[in-house]
C-alpha cells in the first residue's frame, strides 16, 4: 500500500509501486487533466506538484510520492497563485489546441510561488521543460507577467481599434 | 489541398435546405437538410430521445445559443471562429454562445470539398455564407414569431443583444420565443448583413473553448474513459521495425497473465496488447516477442536517397509547366543551386488515438480526425455496416497538423479492427515513439534551380526541377489532384508563383521509397516557399539590388502581395539599422489564398541560430477574429522554425532513427522570436489562417543568415 494525497485527498493504493503516477491519475483516478506528451519528461504536458514543486509525473513513479502532496490541474485554481495564473491565461487568450496548457500552468504557477515578479530568464529557465507545438510562447510569457503583476483583476475586452492591426 | 478546392468547380454538388426541426427539448433549432430522396439524406440517424439532431444551432428556452461546429478544433479557433459568423447574423448575446463539435454527418460536409474534413485553411472560407445563413434564418424566425405575438409587423421590429424590440418598446428573449419560432417556417430567402454593420465579426474575440482548457477540464480524445465509454479498455500497438513489414509470428508468452492484460491481438500492420489501463497495455506491448517478414519492407536509407535524388535533379522529369529555358544563355547572370528538405514528423502534442465500441449492429467512435467522412467510411468497411450505422463523436484534439487527415485513415482503422476482435471497447494509444516512428511524414525533397537575370535585373528565365514523393497518388484524391503525373501538391508554390518570370520551367521527378507520406501544416508550400524565396535573394544579389525592391518590380501583375510585402517591410524597419551581428530577412508567399510576409531577425549566439524577432504582414481577406489570426501566425511561425532549425527525420536501413523529443527537437519558449502580426485591412471574403504563416519563415531566416553571414543555407534543417 502506498499512501499519498491527490489535491488533498488522502488515498491508498495498491497498484503496482512502478505505475507512473501520470497513469495512476488518468486510468486509476480518471482525472485526465494532466496529458500525457512522451513518457521520458521531455515536455512538460504531465507536470504536477508534489509537495508544491512541480514535477513530471510520466516520470514520478508511485513509490517515489509515498507520503506526499499531489496537486494537479484539476485543483491549481483552488490556489491565489494559480487562480491568478488561470485568470491571466483567459485574459491574454494564451491556449490554442490547449494539450500542452495544464503542465503550462503548473509550471507557471510553480514558478511564480517561488518568484514573484520572475525576469524573462528566469521564465525561460522555468518553462523549458514545456513544449508547446501550437506555439503559444509567447502568451504563455505575456500571461506569467500578467500574473505576476496580478493585473487581470480587472480583465478588459480587446478594443475594437485595434482589429485592423493585432500586435503579439 | 489549395489544388483540390480548385479542381472542385461546384462546391456544393445538392443543394441544401436550411430546416427547423422539432427540439426534443424545447426551443429553436436549426440546420441545413440535404432535399429528402437522396442517399445522404437518407443516412442522417432519426434523433433518439432527448438527445439533439444533428443541427447547426440551437436556442434554448433559457436563451442560450449553442453551435455545432462542423471542423475539428485542434488549436486553429474554429469554436470560436464558427459561432461568431452565426451570432453576427443572430443578433444574439455573445456571453450565451456555446459551442460544440459536431459528429460525423453529411449535412456538415466540407462546402467546397463536398466531405466533412478539416484542413486547407479553410474552415472559415467554406462556412462564411453557410454559418451567416444560419444565424440570420433564426434571427428571421425569432422575429416572426414576437411580431405575431404582439400583433405587429415584422418589419417594424428590430434585434439587440438576444432581444427582439417591438415597434412600442416591447421586449422578449430568444429563449422565450423559441418554442413559437421553431413552428414557423424558415425563411427561403434570407439577407446578409453589411459588412460595415458587423458587431463580432472583425472585433477580436477570446476564446469560447479557452476556460475548458485552463482547468484540465477540456475532453481531447486521449481522455476517454469508463465514464464515458463503460468497460473501456486501452489497447498498444507494435508496429513493424521498417515500413512495410508483416507480422511472420509472434511469442506473447511474457504478456499473458500479465496483471491487467486482456489480449494479444495480431493486426494488419502489428501486433495490439489489450489491457485495463495504459501503462499495462504498454508493459505488455514491451514484452511481445515478435519475428517479422522484413522482405515486403522499405529498406529506405536517407544518404542513398539524398544522393540518388540529387543525381535525379540533374536532368528534367515530367513537365509541369513548360517554358523556354534557352532564353537562360542570354542571362547576364546566372544562379545554380541544389536545395534539400528532410521528411518530417507533425508531432502533434497529443499523440495519436480513437476509441472505438462495435456492436453487432453499430459502431461508435471517439477521435479528433480532420477527416470524418473518410474515417467514418473507413471503419465501416472493417465491421462490414453502412458508414450511417457508425457513430463518428468528434474530440477536440491536441494538434494534428494534417496528421490527423490521413486518406488511409490508418490509426482509426487499427482501433477499429483491435475494438473488433476484442469485443470490448477499446482506446488506442500511440506512445511518442509510436507517432515519431509511425511514418505519414511530409516527404523528403530536393530541387535544382537554374535562373538568371538580364543587366536591368529583370528575371529572364528560370528552370526548376523538384524530386520526391508525391502526396496524393494511391489515395482516393488522386482523380482530383494528380494530373498527368504531376501531384499538384509536389509543384504547388513554383508553377503558380506569382513573380513575373518569363521562360519559366518547371519539372517533377516523383519518386517511390516505401515510407508513407502525408500533408503537414502547408503541404507543398513547405519546400516551394523555401525555395522560392530563397532564390529570389540570391537573384537579387544578382542583379544588385535590394531584396525587398527586386520582388516588387516582379510583382507587377500581384499588387496584393506587394502590398503586404510592403507591409511588412515598413513595419519592420527594412533599411533601417541594426545592432551589430544581427541582420534581416524577408520572404512572402501565398497559400490558400492568404497572402503572408516575413521579415526576420537573426543573429548567431554561441555558434547557434537565434532568431530574435519576426514582423509578420498578412492579408486573409476580411479579419473575422483578428486575436485567432495573430495567434494562428504565431503559431504557424514557430511550426515553420521547429523544422527549420531542427526536424528531421532519417532512416536507416528502412529504420526511423528518431523517437522522441530529445533527437527530435523542437521549438522550446527560449527559441521563441518576438513576433507583431500586422493584418491588412481588407474587404475581401475570408480565406485561411492556419497554414499561410508557415511558409514564409525557412527562407527568410535563410536570407537573414545570408546577410549576416555571406553563407547561403540550403538544406534544412540549418547547421550552421
Ligand atoms: S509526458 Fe511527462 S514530460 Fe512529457
Ligand atoms: S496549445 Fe497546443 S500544444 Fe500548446
Amino acid at each position: 500500500m502506498i499512501r499519498f494525497t491527490v489535491n488533498g485527498e488522502r488515498l491508498e493504493t495498491d497498484v503496482a509501486a512502478d505505475t507512473p503516477l501520470l497513469w495512476f491519475l488518468r486510468d486509476n483516478l480518471q482525472m485526465t487533466g494532466t496529458k500525457y506528451g512522451c513518457g521520458m519528461a521531455l515536455c512538460g504536458a504531465c507536470t504536477v506538484h508534489i509537495n508544491g514543486e512541480p514535477a513530471r509525473a510520466c516520470s514520478t513513479p508511485l513509490s517515489a510520492i509515498a507520503g506526499k502532496r499531489v496537486t494537479t490541474i484539476e485543483s491549481i485554481g483552488s490556489t491565489p497563485i494559480g487562480k491568478q495564473v488561470q485568470a491571466a491565461w483567459l485574459s491574454e487568450d494564451v491556449v490554442q489546441c490547449g494539450y500542452c496548457q495544464s503542465g503550462q500552468i503548473m509550471s507557471a504557477t510553480a514558478l511564480l510561488a517561488k518568484i514573484k515578479n520572475p525576469t524573462d530568464t528566469q521564465i525561460d529557465d522555468a518553462m523549458a521543460g514545456n513544449i508547446c507545438r501550437c506555439g503559444t510562447y509567447n502568451r504563455v510569457r505575456s500571461a506569467i507577467k500578467v500574473a505576476a503583476s496580478g493585473a487581470t483583476a480587472k480583465p478588459a475586452a480587446p478594443s475594437k481599434s485595434s482589429a485592423a492591426k493585432a500586435k503579439a | 489541398m489549395k489544388q483540390l478546392f480548385q479542381t472542385t468547380p461546384v462546391p456544393m454538388k445538392r443543394r441544401q435546405f436550411l430546416k427547423a426541426t422539432a427540439a426534443a427539448t424545447g426551443g429553436l433549432v436549426i440546420g441545413f437538410t440535404l432535399p429528402g430522396g437522396n442517399k445522404m439524406a437518407a443516412a442522417q440517424a432519426a434523433p433518439a430521445p432527448n438527445t439533439t439532431p444533428n443541427a447547426f444551432l440551437r436556442i434554448a428556452r433559457d436563451g442560450s445559443v449553442t453551435v455545432q461546429v462542423k471542423h475539428l478544433e485542434f488549436g486553429q479557433g474554429v469554436m470560436t471562429s464558427l459561432p461568431m459568423l452565426v451570432a453576427e447574423e443572430l443578433d444574439c448575446d455573445w456571453s450565451k454562445v456555446r459551442a460544440e463539435l459536431a459528429p460525423a454527418a453529411p449535412q456538415f460536409a466540407h462546402t467546397m470539398f463536398g466531405m466533412q474534413m478539416t484542413g486547407g485553411s479553410s474552415s472559415v472560407a467554406n462556412s462564411w455564407t453557410q454559418m451567416r445563413t444560419v444565424g440570420a434564418a433564426a434571427r428571421t424566425m425569432l422575429v416572426s414569431a414576437a411580431a405575431s405575438k404582439w400583433k405587429v409587423d415584422a418589419a417594424r421590429c428590430r434585434t439587440e443583444n438576444g432581444v427582439v424590440i417591438g415597434p412600442t418598446g416591447q421586449k422578449e428573449g430568444y429563449g422565450t420565443l423559441a418554442d413559437a419560432a421553431n413552428a414557423l417556417p424558415v425563411p427561403t430567402s434570407i439577407k446578409l448583413k453589411d459588412a460595415k454593420d458587423f458587431k463580432i465579426i472583425g472585433k477580436p474575440t477570446r476564446r469560447i473553448d479557452a476556460p475548458a482548457k485552463i482547468d484540465g477540464s477540456a475532453k481531447f480524445g486521449l481522455d476517454v474513459t469508463d465514464k464515458l465509454v463503460p468497460n473501456l479498455h486501452t489497447a498498444v500497438v507494435l508496429h513493424p521495425p521498417i515500413f512495410g513489414a508483416r507480422v511472420k509470428r509472434f511469442d506473447a508468452s511474457k504478456v499473458n497473465g500479465l496483471p491487467g492484460v486482456t489480449h494479444v491481438i495480431q493486426t494488419a500492420n502489428g501486433v495490439a496488447v489489450v489491457a485495463k489501463s495504459f501503462w499495462a497495455a504498454k508493459t505488455g506491448r514491451d514484452l511481445l516477442v515478435v519475428e517479422w517478414d522484413l522482405e515486403p519492407g522499405s529498406k529506405a536509407n536517407t544518404a542513398d536517397l539524398k544522393k540518388s535524388y540529387r543525381e535525379l535533379a540533374q536532368k528534367p522529369g515530367v513537365v509541369a509547366k513548360p517554358g523556354n529555358v534557352d532564353a537562360l544563355k542570354a542571362a547576364a547572370k546566372t544562379v545554380t543551386a541544389e536545395f534539400e528538405v528532410p521528411f518530417l514528423a507533425h508531432a502533434p502534442m497529443e499523440p495519436l488515438n480513437c476509441t472505438v465500441s462495435v456492436k453487432p449492429d453499430s459502431c461508435e467512435i471517439w477521435v479528433g480526425s480532420q477527416f470524418q467522412t473518410v474515417d467514418q467510411g473507413a471503419a465501416a468497411k472493417i465491421v462490414g455496416l453502412k458508414p450511417e450505422q457508425v457513430k463518428l463523436n468528434t474530440m477536440i484534439a491536441g494538434g494534428g497538423f494534417g496528421r490527423r487527415a490521413n486518406p488511409t485513415s490508418d490509426y482509426v482503422i487499427e482501433a477499429v479492427e483491435i475494438a473488433k476482435a476484442a469485443k470490448v471497447p477499446v482506446k488506442t494509444v500511440w506512445t511518442r515513439e509510436d507517432d515519431i516512428k509511425g511514418g505519414y511524414y511530409r516527404p523528403m525533397y530536393v530541387h535544382r534551380v537554374n535562373a538568371g537575370v538580364d543587366g536591368a535585373g529583370k528575371i529572364v528565365g528560370w528552370d526548376h526541377t523538384i524530386v520526391g514523393q508525391s502526396i496524393i497518388s494511391g489515395t482516393a484524391f488522386e482523380p482530383m489532384m494528380v494530373k498527368g503525373g504531376i501531384d499538384a501538391t509536389s509543384v504547388e508554390g513554383v508553377t503558380d508563383t506569382p513573380y513575373d518570370i518569363p521562360n519559366m520551367q518547371t519539372s517533377l521527378h516523383t519518386t517511390q521509397t516505401g515510407v508513407p507520406v502525408l500533408w503537414w501544416r502547408s503541404v507543398g508550400h513547405t519546400h516551394t516557399a523555401f525555395v522560392m524565396e530563397t532564390m529570389m535573394d540570391d537573384l537579387a544579389k544578382a542583379a544588385g539590388k535590394d531584396p525587398v525592391a527586386f520582388r516588387r518590380d516582379h510583382l507587377g501583375k500581384h499588387p496584393r502581395i506587394a502590398n503586404v510585402l510592403t507591409m511588412a517591410a515598413e513595419k519592420s524597419g527594412w533599411g533601417s539599422a541594426l545592432p551589430l551581428g544581427v541582420a534581416r530577412g524577408v520572404a512572402v508567399h501565398e497559400s490558400f489564398g492568404t497572402i503572408c510576409a516575413q521579415v526576420a531577425e537573426v543573429s548567431l549566439e554561441n555558434g547557434k541560430i537565434k532568431v530574435r524577432r519576426v514582423v509578420a504582414a498578412i492579408d486573409c481577406g476580411l479579419a473575422v477574429n483578428p486575436l485567432t489570426i495573430s495567434a494562428q501566425v504565431e503559431s504557424a511561425i514557430a511550426f515553420g522554425l521547429s523544422a527549420a532549425l531542427y526536424g528531421q527525420v532519417t532512416l536507416k536501413d528502412g529504420v526511423v532513427e528518431q523517437s522522441n523529443f530529445h533527437d527530435y527537437p523542437v521549438l522550446r519558449i527560449a527559441d521563441m522570436p518576438k513576433i507583431e502580426v500586422h493584418i491588412v485591412a481588407s474587404g475581401a471574403p475570408p480565406s485561411g489562417v492556419g497554414e499561410p504563416g508557415t511558409p514564409p519563415i525557412a527562407p527568410a531566416v535563410s536570407n537573414a543568415l545570408f546577410a549576416l553571414t555571406g553563407k547561403r543555407l540550403r538544406e534544412l534543417p540549418f547547421k550552421v
